[in-house]
This record gives C-alpha cells, structure tokens and sequence, in this order.
C-alpha cells in the first residue's frame, strides 16, 4: 500500500517543497543580477478571480494574475516579507521543524521583518501558499487549533526521531492529535472500510465508548468545529489513499451543516489550493429532516442562523439535491438540534438506531 | 467756580504717563529700558560707528527685600558708544519734555523728544532720586551731570555738576537712574525686546546684566551698518498751512518758483512751473499789450527753442498778437503753438519774462490756504525719494535673521520706496522657517518700525491684520508650521498710533505694501516648501528602498542557495536615476574630469551644519549619490559649485548603498579659480560604480 496511492511521500513531497522554494528565490535572484527590481507574478486572490469548478468539485482560482514589484514603493514591503517567508519556511522544512501561524509572526522580529499583526503574517503566508502552490502545512507551518483521530489505522512516522516508527491509532482512548506527525505520517494499514467525522469532543468520546469504531468499522475523526486544514487534508489522504468512504455527523444547524460542506468542496480562501477536499464524502446529519423525523428536542432559529441560510441557498457548492433539501426545510421548520438532543431517547440510542439508520441511508 | 490753570509738558505727560507706556510697574520697567536702549542705538548710528550697549538692571537695598516677586526698587544703567552729547544740551536732554535732536526729516527710532525723558520722570517720581548722565562727544573731556526734572515748569534743575579728564577720548554716554518696577513680570518681555533688537541690528554687541546677575550677551554678526539716512526738505504732499506760514516768514526767496524749488522736496524748475500755472499762481502778460521790442525778445528767445518753433519771423508773431482773441500769452501760446510741448512753452515764457510768479513774502492768507490746497491736488510731484530712510537692507535683515533665528529656511524683501501723505516709506519683509522658530498654533509675527521691535497692542497692528487675512494654505503654510514673518517699516513719519510706539495704523498705502511685500516671500517659502516635500517624498523612498532590497536580496541568495549576495547597488541607482537630479561631479584627484551623476539634493538645516563666518545655512546641501565621491570633490548643482565636506556611507554587506555627503558652497578666490574650473562635462557618465567591487 505504501508505494500505490497517486499521492507521493512525505520524504518526496519535501524534496518538492525544497526544489519549489529555491526556485522562487532564483527567479528573484536572476532579476536582481541582471540590475532589475526583482518582481513575481501570481494568480490573483481577489473575489472576482474565485470561481467554484464543478468538476473538482471545489473552489478554484481563474486565470488572472497578480503582479507584485519591489520596484513599488508600497509593495516593497510585503514582498520583502513574502521572500522571508520563503526563507523561514525552507529553514523549517530543511531542518524539519514544524512550527505555527503565530509562531511565524514572531519568528519574523528575529530578522527586523516585523509584521504590523497577525492577520498581516497570516496574509503573507497565504501568498506564499499561492506562489509555490504548496500548502502551509507542507511547509511545516501548522494552525493552532488541533482535531483527533481514533481507530484501527496503523501509520509510519516521517518526522526527525520517530522516522520508521509505527503506531496504530486505538493505541489511545482520546484518540490521536492531527498534529504535524500524524500529517506527515505513511498510513501502512487498516481494518477499517469507512471514516466517520464528528464536529464535537463530547460525542466522540461517547462513539468511543460505545465502540462505535468496532460495530461499524469505522476511523472516528473528530474534527472539533469546524475542520483545519491540516484535518481535512487528513480525511483527503484517508478517502484517496486508503479508499475508505467518509461520512460526516455534524449538529443540526447551517453551521454544523457547512462544517460538513467545507470538508466536502473546501472553502474559498483555499481556492489557490488543491488536496484538502473530499468531494464523496457525506453529510449524513444531522438534518433538518431528522429533527422532525426523529422528533428531537430543538431550539428557534435565530435571525443570524436564518441569515446564514439565505446565504448558503446562494453558495454555489449547494447546487445538490441533498442540500437544497435540507435549507429550505430548515427554514420551513425554523428549528435546529444539535447532536446530544439524541439523548433524550437514552444515551446509546444515537450509536444503536440512528447511526445505522443514517449509514445506510447516504451510502 | 471755575478755576484756570496752565500746565507745562512735562506736567501733561506726567498727568498722562500711561499713552508713553508708563502703564504699571512691570510695563514701566520694560519701557524704561527699550527708550533708553533706543536712544543709544540712534546715538551710534549718527557715529556710523557699531554699537556697543552695555545695559545693568540691579536690585537696590536688595537686603532689606526678602523675596525677589512683585514691585521694587531698580536701579538702571545703559551704556554707548554713540556720538555723546553736547555738554551744554545734557541738561535739557534729560530734563525737558519734548526736547531733542530729532525732529528732523530723516528717520531715527526717536521722534518725540520725550521716550529717554520720560523714564527719567518716570524714576523721578517712584523714587525721589536724581539721574546721573556722563556724556562726552570725544573731546578731552567728559561731563557728569546729576539732575531732576522740575514738572511744573518742565526745565532741568541741576544738582551737581562735573568735568572729568578724557585721556581715552571715549566717546559715548552714560545714563543711570533709579525707579520702581516688577522685573520677573516684565523679564520676557524685556528678553524678547533684546533678541529681536539683536535680530534687526545685526550688527550691534547688546550686553545685559539683569538683577540676578545672569548675563545676557548679543554679539554682532558683521561690522557693515546700513547706509545712514539723508536730512531731507518736506514733500508738498505732507504739509500743512502752518508749515507754509513758518517758510514764508523766513524765506529769502523773492519768486515762488524759487521758493518752491528751494524749500520742498523733489521740486525741480519744470515741476514748479507746472505746479504754479496749475494753482494759477503765475501771472501772464496780455498779447494785445505786447511792444515791438517785445516781440523781438520774443522771436529771439525762440530761436534758442529752434527745435520746436523752427524759424519763426516776427511779422508773422506780430500778426498772430493782432487778430489773437486770447487775453493772457498762455492761451495765446496754446492756440497758436498748438504742437509745442506745455513745458517748453512754459520755459520761453519764463525766460521772455511774459510770465511771473508772485513774491512769497507777500503772500496772503487766502492763498496759502489755497496754495497748500493745490499742493495737495496737484498729481505732477515726484514720488519723496527714500535717502531720507535708512532702511536694513536685505542682506543685513538676512544675517540678523539667521543670527538670533538659525531658520532652515529664509526669503527676503525690500520693497521700493512709497508715500503716504507726502512721506516716504518702505516697507522690508522676511520669511523664516524651522530652525529656532517655535512651533505654534500661529504665525509669529515680528514688527519693526524704524529699527524698532513692537511688542505690544499686536492685535492692532495693521501687519498682524494683514498676515491674519492672507490665505495661507494657497502658500502651502500650515499655521502650526514653525513659520516667523518679519516686517519693517520705515519712515520719516511712522503712522503709529501712540506716542508709546507699539502699533502701527492701517494707512492703506502701508497696508498694500506689507501686503504685497508679505506675498513676495510667502511665494517664495511656497516654492521652498513644495521642493522640500518632494526631496522628503524622494529621500524617504531611497531610505525605504535601502532598507528591504538587501533583505531581499540576502534571503533570495539563500533560497537560490547561491553563494554570493546579487549586486543590488545597481537596482538603487536606478531609484536615484528616477527620482534625482544630475549634478556635474569633479573628482578632486583627477583634474580635468567632469562627470554627471545622479543624486538627490536636500537642503541643510542650519543646526546640522557648523556654519562658517561669512556662511549661511543656504550655503550648505546634503546630497545622496552611488559614486565613489570624495572629501574636497567638487560637485555642481544648478550652476553653484560645492565641495565635499563630509561623507557618510551606507553600506550593505561589502556593497555600498549609498553614500551622503555634506557640501559648502565654494566662495570662490583668486585661487581656487585657478585650480578648478567647470566646463561642459567631458564624460558622460551616469553612475560611476556600475560593476561589483571587489
Ligand atoms: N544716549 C544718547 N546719546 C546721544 N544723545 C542722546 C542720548 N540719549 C538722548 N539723547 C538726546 O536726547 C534727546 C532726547 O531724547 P528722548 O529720548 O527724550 O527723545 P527722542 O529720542 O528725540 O524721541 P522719542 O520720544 O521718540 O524717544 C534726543 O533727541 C537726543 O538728542
Ligand atoms: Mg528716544
């Protein structure tokens, strides 16, 4: 298994990186031998250059560029901090040291790059992402919030020490951290034939004590909130490589149900990247239908929730007959249920009758 | 009952010390020593010598005053090195209202005959103690007199007097007294006094000793004193019935058209005559009564005038005399001469003796009134020339300026010379900017009237309510830009509006010129200004583009894992291409090269530079360049030649950036002309470093 996905290593997609970077610093290079103000093109990240492609399934990028020039007065700086970003980040990936978005913002004083804030960092890392095509966490640079992992996976560790070393991922009950380790890792086994993906902490412990990983030979991941990238790039790996189907239980809300759509076709802010969706995956609840169905304990919609539903009726990525559906009865029925309502039928009644029900309803 | 009573000046001014500037202790204090101060500096002036005022202000019975606030007893001291005074005039000097040497018509600070006396009286009356004067006019001896004013007869009572031995032949005077005031109230005011007298007598040594025995010294910046001002004849604009009745009782003109050429100013024969015809105060013969032999002269005297009467035979004079209708040869001329130019006609006529003017003597009161209502009308006077004014000068106003300012900036202006009622004025007006110059919410304001500061009733002051209603922003003049505006009118008659001398009225005559003057040099801070903000704009980016491109350039370097940093100096010089100026640079070691190079040029500010005698701030630029510029380099921008003084690299690791140096203006000599000259560059040669140094 190891050698046969389409995805290349962990060590080549490094080597990748490497060669990636120092041929932005080349370009940039050449041009200052030559006496000129060294300059870059990149697509453009303006909304008006943000297309959804229906055949991936995702946002993309059209084909406007951008380009940015020392020679401007005003971009000199920015661009200064692009090319030490650039910098920083082949000093992580050679050394194979990871480090994190707030991390970058102070890493730069260290060189008088200083950034105004952290929105600032965050931006140039983007732009970073969008000129070399590569993701933040190819290089090593990793976003704060972390999401976990639990089931019978059994995988390799890449990173410096722990390299040829292997784990199976049930080996704790909490389950695994989906931390720059576990990114980096090979998968070399599994018994599992499907993910299941849950957006709360609280559930997840209860499918792993109801062993739910067992009944339904299943990973659980759980995403906590909203995914990070390095999370959906990790249900990715485990939907490309491994083959295994992906359902996704999120609360009853246009929230919950754009967590699942997010890991399903991305978002637009990672439209410059590829590799983080999963377009098969399903959202199998919980639904505006199944509060009904299920008669669940449920709360109001309130006006921002009816907002964002008007919102999402206009997304693109909504086209499908499933959440069409599923908006128009939220706003129908004006409730919403989060997935411990469940609870009022006895604690394993959502592992015992729904789940099952559910699987089998969106596979 | 109503009751009579005369009271002498001395009295009057006594009774009314407040409108001379008596108002209170602290006032009176100030005013003291600004009469005093004055009167010394008019003194040197008349030497022509530069002055030399050494002024104490020290606390009498200072034991018995415990604390050093509020009101007390002072005594003053003020010291020249002026002309001195007649022995016999010291007395009345000092000790008489409205007595003194200036009411001439030329200007001076002192007008009245009453600022130095007044403090005296002043004195007088708030400690019962005599004055002291020690005068001497260079002589062998010196005069020391101690004196009080009687008030009530305005006269000087003498106390003592003595004759001391001159072996020095110093010349100068001395005056001392003592009086009651409130020195820490009045101590800025008096402070501003002394600097901005400084600032308008660049060239006087001002000593000050105050009560605490702090010595203030304002040292002369150059010896060159301004022109001194010409006694001058009133101009028939500015006078009055009276004047006229004085002049005619002592005249020993026996024509008006002498009395007129003689007794007033810029009143030459044509102008009189003109004038005279135009008063109706000529007399023509009647062409009917002419005699033969009449017209003989006549014919004759024409011929000296050929240019205008060719040749004119005296039948045909003779026939013109019969037929004429006209009554008075004025007319005739007009009808018959029709072409001949009014002043020739006037001259022949004179000179013929056809026309007559009358005896001064004899004229009557009617016609004095009348003739000083035509004076008055008549439009043919020449404007009063201003020899009778003695105005700074441009260049002195500039180096009292940057004497006691150090402005970054400064524009000055002498206006031409104007009237107003028949006096002559000028008005001089600067502009300074930065330096030493505060920072306010306004425009400062510095007013001089003959040489004198004003510092009080600013308010009022018709150069204060003419920068008050100026548009500034059109000047690029923010008002809390640290911007001082200076303006000096002199006259023979100031139009002040007290005998205090604090403000100036709003003659409109005046009042245009300041204002005028006032935009002349707001234009050109104006054009200061704008360049200076785009030197900033182009020394900012430079300083910018410095500061990442070698960033840039270092991490490419790593990211290109190549061994050596690219040459970035290169990609800088087109920074100074785009943005600079170009300036011939003349390498000091190879003679005869001249090459252009870029860089950007910005002005110096007077702090930054240590500024050599004969020097000013202007004389100094700091420019940026990529060459390989040297101390002593000479280097030439719009026409003024430099040289390099100091230089100060940036550098990027082993690459120079760029390099700024400081530059003075060469004055040239003999000398250097010989060494260096400019000629048309030989070498065209942007930057001069455009491969990588080793
Ligand atoms: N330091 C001095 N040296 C020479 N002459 C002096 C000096 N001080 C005063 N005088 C003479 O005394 C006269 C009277 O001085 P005073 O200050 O009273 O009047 P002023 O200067 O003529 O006019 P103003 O009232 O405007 O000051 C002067 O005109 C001058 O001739
Ligand atoms: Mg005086």
């Amino acid at each position: 298994m190891k050698n046969s996905k389409a995805e290349i290593s962990a060590k080549e997609r490094r080597r990748e990186v490497l060669k990636n970077l120092r041929r932005f610093g080349g370009k940039l290079y050449k041009q200052m031998e030559k006496g000129e103000f060294p300059q870059i093109k990149m697509p453009s990240r303006s909304t008006e250059n943000i297309f959804y492609s229906p055949e991936l399934r995702q946002y993309i990028l059209g084909n406007k560029t951008q380009r940015r020039s020392s020679r401007n007065i005003r971009h000199i700086r920015p661009f200064t901090q692009l090319v030490w970003a650039g910098y920083f980040a082949r000093e992580l990936t050679k050394n194979r040291k990871t480090s994190t978005l707030r991390d970058v913002y102070y890493s730069a004083q260290a060189y008088d790059m200083s950034f105004k804030d952290q929105s600032e960092s965050n931006s140039i890392i983007t732009d970073l992402e969008t000129v070399t095509g590569f993701s933040r966490e190819d290089f090593k640079v990793f976003p704060e919030e972390r999401s976990a992992v639990f089931g019978d996976l059994t995988i390799e560790y890449t990173v410096p020490g722990y390299e040829g070393k292997q784990l199976n991922l049930m080996s704790h009950p909490d389950g695994v951290m989906i931390g720059p380790a576990l990114t980096s890792a090979e998968f070399v086994r599994t018994k599992a034939d499907k993910v299941i993906a849950i957006e709360k902490g609280g559930l997840f412990t209860r499918f792993v004590e109801e062993r739910v990983h067992r009944k339904f030979n299943a990973l659980l991941v759980l995403t906590a909130g909203q995914a990070p990238r390095a999370t959906r790039h990790f249900i990715h790996r485990l939907n490309k490589e491994l083959g295994l189907p992906v359902f996704i239980f999120t609360d009853g809300d246009p929230w919950g149900m754009h967590i699942a759509m997010v890991i399903i076709s991305g978002s637009a802010n990672a439209a410059h990247l590829r590799e983080l969706t999963t377009p098969d995956a399903k959202w199998s609840g919980v639904w505006a239908t199944d509060i009904v169905d299920y008669k669940l304990p449920s709360d109001p919609l309130t006006e921002v929730d009816i907002k964002r539903l008007h919102e999402l009726e206009k997304d693109p990525r909504y086209e499908g007959e499933l959440w069409r559906r599923e908006t128009k009865k939220f706003l129908n029925i004006k409730k919403k249920a989060e997935q411990e309502a469940f609870s009022r039928y006895g604690l394993t009644y959502i592992v015992d009758k729904y789940l099952p029900t559910k699987l089998k309803d969106t596979n | 009952m109503v009751t009579f009573e005369e009271i002498s000046p001395a009295d009057f001014f006594y009774r009314n010390r407040d409108i001379a500037g008596f108002t209170n202790p602290t006032r009176a204090i100030f005013s003291c020593i600004r009469e005093l101060v004055e009167n010394a500096l008019d003194a040197s002036d008349l030497s022509n010598i530069p002055p030399e005022i050494y002024i104490r202000l020290s606390r009498e019975n200072a034991e018995e005053v415990q604390s050093e606030l509020g009101v007390g007893v002072y005594k003053l001291r003020v010291m020249d090195n002026g002309s001195g005074i007649p022995a016999r005039h010291v007395p009345s000097a000092f000790g008489q209202v409205l007595f003194g040497s200036k009411y001439k018509l030329k200007q001076a600070r002192g007008t009245f005959g009453l600022g130095g006396t007044m403090a005296i009286l002043y004195g007088q009356i708030t400690t019962h103690k005599p004055v002291q004067v020690r005068s001497s006019t260079g002589t062998s001896k010196t005069y020391e007199y101690k004196l009080v004013i009687d008030i009530q007869r305005n006269r000087p009572l003498i106390l003592d007097r003595k004759i001391h031995r001159n072996k020095d032949r110093w010349r100068g005077t001395i005056v001392e007294f003592s009086l009651e005031g409130d020195y820490f109230r009045a101590m800025p005011k008096i402070l501003e006094y002394l600097k901005q007298t400084a600032l308008v007598t660049p060239y006087a040594d001002i000593e000050f000793v105050d009560p605490k025995g702090r010595l203030y010294v304002f040292t002369k910046a150059t010896t060159k004193m301004p022109p001194p001002p010409k006694e001058t004849l009133p101009h028939p604009y500015g006078v009055d019935v009276e004047t006229i009745q004085r002049l005619v009782r002592v005249t020993e003109y026996r024509t008006m058209l002498d009395f007129m050429q003689r007794h007033f100013h810029r009143v030459g024969g044509g102008t009189a005559v003109n004038f005279l015809e135009f008063a109706g105060f000529v007399r023509s013969a009647d062409p009917k009564k002419l005699k033969h032999e009449d017209i003989i002269r006549l014919s004759q005297t024409m011929k000296r005038f050929k240019k205008h009467f060719g040749d004119m035979n005296i039948e045909k004079l003779e026939g013109f005399t019969k037929t004429t209708r006209s009554r008075s040869m004025l007319d005739f001329m007009k009808t018959h001469f029709q072409k001949v130019d009014k002043n020739v006609v006037l001259r022949l006529l004179l000179a013929v003796g056809f026309l007559r003017t009358k005896d001064p003597r004899k004229l009557r009161p009617d016609e004095i009134v009348r003739l000083v209502r035509m004076m008055k009308r008549f439009n043919g006077f020449l404007p009063p020339d201003a020899s009778c004014l003695s105005p700074l000068g441009e260049e002195l106003l500039e180096t009292g300026i940057l004497k006691e300012l150090k402005p970054e900036f400064i524009a000055v202006s002498q206006r031409k010379p104007s009237t107003y009622s028949g006096h002559p004025f000028i008005v001089e007006t600067a502009i300074a900017y930065g330096g030493n110059i505060p920072k306010k919410d306004d425009i400062l304001i510095y007013r001089f009237a003959n040489r004198i500061p004003l510092l009080y009733d600013e308010a009022s002051d018709v150069s204060v309510r003419v920068v008050r209603s100026m548009k500034w922003r059109r000047y690029k003049v923010a008002l809390d830009m640290p911007i001082a505006i200076l303006v000096h009118v002199c006259s023979t008659k100031v139009p002040y509006k007290t005998v205090g001398k604090e403000f100036i009225a709003d003659r409109p005559e005046v009042k245009s010129e300041i204002l005028n003057g006032i935009r002349e040099v707001a234009r050109q801070l104006q054009k200061f200004l704008t360049k200076r903000e785009y030197v900033k704009k182009k020394t900012r980016s430079l300083t910018i583009f410095s500061k990442f491109l070698p960033k840039i350039a270092k991490f490419s370097t790593e990211l290109a894992r190549k061994r050596e940093l690219p040459y970035i100096t290169k990609i800088l010089a087109g920074i100074l291409e785009d943005y600079g100026e170009s300036v011939v640079w003349h390498p000091y070691k190879k003679v005869g090269t001249n090459i252009i190079i870029n860089a950007i040029v910005q002005t110096v500010q007077a702090t930054e530079v240590p500024i050599e005698s004969d020097y000013s701030s202007k004389d100094y630029i700091r420019i940026y360049v990529l060459s390989n510029i040297d101390q002593q380099d000479r280097i030439v921008h719009r026409s003024i030649k430099y040289e390099v003084e100091t230089i100060q690299d940036t550098r990027f690791e082993r690459q120079l950036v760029y390099r700024t140096a400081i530059c003075k203006r060469v004055i040239e000599n003999e000398r250097s002309r010989l060494e260096w000259k400019p000629e048309s560059p030989d070498t065209k040669q942007t930057f001069l470093v455009t491969n990588k140094q080793s």
